[in-house]
């Protein structure tokens, strides 16, 4: 029933708006966004896109819809404050950076990751306002951006309702908890970190969340990092992906928040516990 | 942590019905009404049969599917009892239109009133059509009934979504006759409450004392993947047990055919087995939502009902706690 997503209720409220954000840019598109660098034709159709290409990603003299980056993700999302997405782009060489975006929703970037050490592939979860497409903008070491595209249907309202965490006594205690470990046999780190991961829109709570988040070798060298916006889920969980043999048996995991708050925690393989 | 937090109250904003009148009258104004699917073009009725299945009691069997325009949310399991006083009804679909289907069908098939109606649980293919209801009793459990006003807007919104037209005019209605325990006696028919819960935080079974047949509500599924979004396995494996322990001649699941050997039991039981101890391995191994939705299920369950959704579903409402249960605690 999620096939054709402009066969449901929300389709037509999404494909209202892009109708609506195309009259827009007839009237005034010059002073909405500038005019883009390469006109590209999304495969989506969504009416936000070409905003995103120059405003977001800062309009690209090199940019192009790629299947190489492929988002996996559940076709809709069954809980709005927690979407699980898997984005791969290991296809593709010499990735700098992965700019995870969504074209309809209050804030539209969800994050950057910078895989250094690490395959381009990272999985995470985010909160979601309404139906949308959902992008990874890959970046390359030669300054290209490779778009992956796909769309999620969601009831909404993610973004903008109180996180679970106030429902109960202990939030605070447990802020700042790192759980998590490291199969350098199969290459792969999975983490969660307790945080409300606050968005600042749901009605008297302040945006609070965590801002940067980044991966140290045992001696100190970066292993990779992200950059973290407001719709990362509460108690952010990713799962980084490596090629077998090039992960140590323990890394430190180091974060800040828009608080600054500082969070610190050393993750293990199952051997080195 | 100078953040000061408090308990909030949910999220104001526009309600999925208000969204959706503002996106039919844009459609029209944009004159792009040609791009609505037929679905949602057609006339909706429900056809609704109730069958025979023991002495005074009858059951309208739902699609074993998930909610959708094409369904139009009949997708759960109705009972009917025969009494002096007229029918009870034992939950009410998935909307108001529904619930008329559903009293049509009863005055039909019986040429009987009814006489009340009982809710299962608080999801809303069980009480949604109770709106046509009002003139009868409602009964439920004490903790359904609050969890139906507290979360009915909620489901609605999201139901309105899912079945669109199907829903038009569908108020939510809760329960308002609370049973607990003990034996309701309703036109001198005797049903025993069994106030169970792991399927939700508050569960009903009946058991019809004439016949000996357990209304298992969603205690009980049989060939249709059972739904997770708030159980607790733990309690819902000890909610099978006891009803296996009132040795009922035959079950009549929430969702699946009338079981007359138990099956319903053992299969229910089997998948959230399998459910539990897949996503813990999976939690053991790293691997993320995503990951475990693409996994393959085992063939006696990926031919159930609603799978695969159903499965990719309960990823969602599971495994951030199993997750949480199995990973190291690595910083205190």
């Amino acid at each position: 029933m999620h096939g054709n997503p402009l066969a449901t209720p929300i389709g037509r409220l999404a494909f209202c708006s892009t109708v609506a954000s195309f009259a827009l840019h007839m009237l005034c598109g010059a002073v909405l966004a500038a005019e883009p660098r390469v006109q590209l034709v999304d495969p989506l159709n969504s009416g936000n896109w070409t905003w995103t290409q120059t405003e977001i990603l800062g309009n690209p003299e090199k940019i192009e819809f790629d299947d190489r980056v492929v988002i996996r993700a559940p076709e809709a999302a069954e809980d709005s404050f927690n979407v699980p997405v898997l984005v791969d782009a290991t296809a593709l060489g010499g990735v700098e950076q992965i700019v995870m975006l969504v074209d309809y929703g209050p804030i539209p970037k969800i994050l950057t990751y910078w895989p250094g050490k690490a395959e381009a592939k990272v999985s995470f979860r985010f909160k979601i306002d309404q139906a949308t497409p959902v992008r990874a903008a890959v970046k390359l070491e030669d300054g290209s951006w490779h778009i992956g595209s796909r769309v999620i249907d969601a009831g909404g309202g993610g973004c903008t309702a109180p996180a679970a965490a106030y429902a109960s006594d202990d939030w605070e205690e447990r802020l700042g908890e790192v759980r998590g470990m490291l199969w350098p046999d199969k290459g792969r780190l999975r983490m969660v970190i307790s945080h409300p991961m606050d968005t600042g829109l749901a009605d008297g709570i302040p945006a609070f969340f965590i801002q940067d988040l980044e991966i140290k070798s045992s001696d100190g060298e970066q292993v990779a990092r992200f950059e973290l916006h407001e719709p990362v889920n509460e108690d952010p969980a990713f799962t980084l992906y490596f090629d077998k043999g090039r992960l140590d048996d323990k890394v430190t995991v180091r974060a800040r928040d828009n608080n600054g708050n500082r969070i610190a925690g050393e993750l293990r393989s199952r051997l080195s516990q | 942590m100078a953040n000061e937090k408090k308990h909030v109250a949910g999220p104001a904003r526009m309600t999925r019905r208000k969204a959706m009148m503002l996106g039919s009258a844009s459609a029209l104004v944009m004159g792009i009404s040609a791009r609505l699917s037929p679905v949602y073009a057609a006339p909706k009725s429900y056809d609704l049969k109730p069958v025979k299945v023991g002495d005074g009691l009858w059951m309208i069997e739902g699609a074993t599917e998930y909610f959708s325009s094409e369904n139009g949310g009949a997708i759960v399991n109705c009972t009917l009892i025969e009494t002096t006083a007229g029918i009870v009804i034992v939950d009410t679909g998935s909307s108001r239109r529904y619930g008329e289907a559903l009293r049509e069908a009863v005055s039909n098939v019986t040429g009987l009133p009814v006489a009340a109606v009982v809710n299962t649980h608080h999801h809303p293919d069980h009480f949604f059509g109770n709106q046509v209801f009002k003139d009868v009793p409602i009964f439920a459990l004490g903790q359904t009934a609050e969890l139906a006003r507290t979360e009915g807007d909620a489901f609605s919104d999201n139901m309105y979504r899912l079945l669109g037209d199907w829903m038009r005019g569908t108020e939510v209605t809760p329960p308002d006759k609370v049973i607990e325990t003990g034996v309701l006696t309703i036109g001198g028919r005797k049903l025993r409450a069994i106030p169970l819960s792991g399927h939700t935080a508050s569960d009903l079974v009946l058991l019809d004392e004439k016949t000996g047949y357990a209304i298992a509500g969603d205690i009980a599924f049989l060939d249709r993947a059972p739904t997770t979004p708030h159980a607790n396995l733990e309690d819902w494996r000890k909610s099978l047990a006891e009803v296996r322990a009132l040795a009922p001649s035959a079950i009549i699941p929430g969702h699946g055919p009338v079981d007359r050997d138990g099956s319903s039991l053992v299969q229910t039981r089997s998948y959230l087995d399998w459910l539990e101890t897949t996503l813990n391995a999976a939690a053991n191994e790293g691997l993320d939502m995503v990951e475990i939705m693409e996994t393959r299920i085992p063939a006696q369950f990926a031919e159930m009902g609603a799978m695969p959704g159903e499965f990719i579903r309960s990823v969602s409402h599971l495994y951030p706690g199993i997750e949480r249960s199995v990973l190291p605690l690595v910083n205190r």
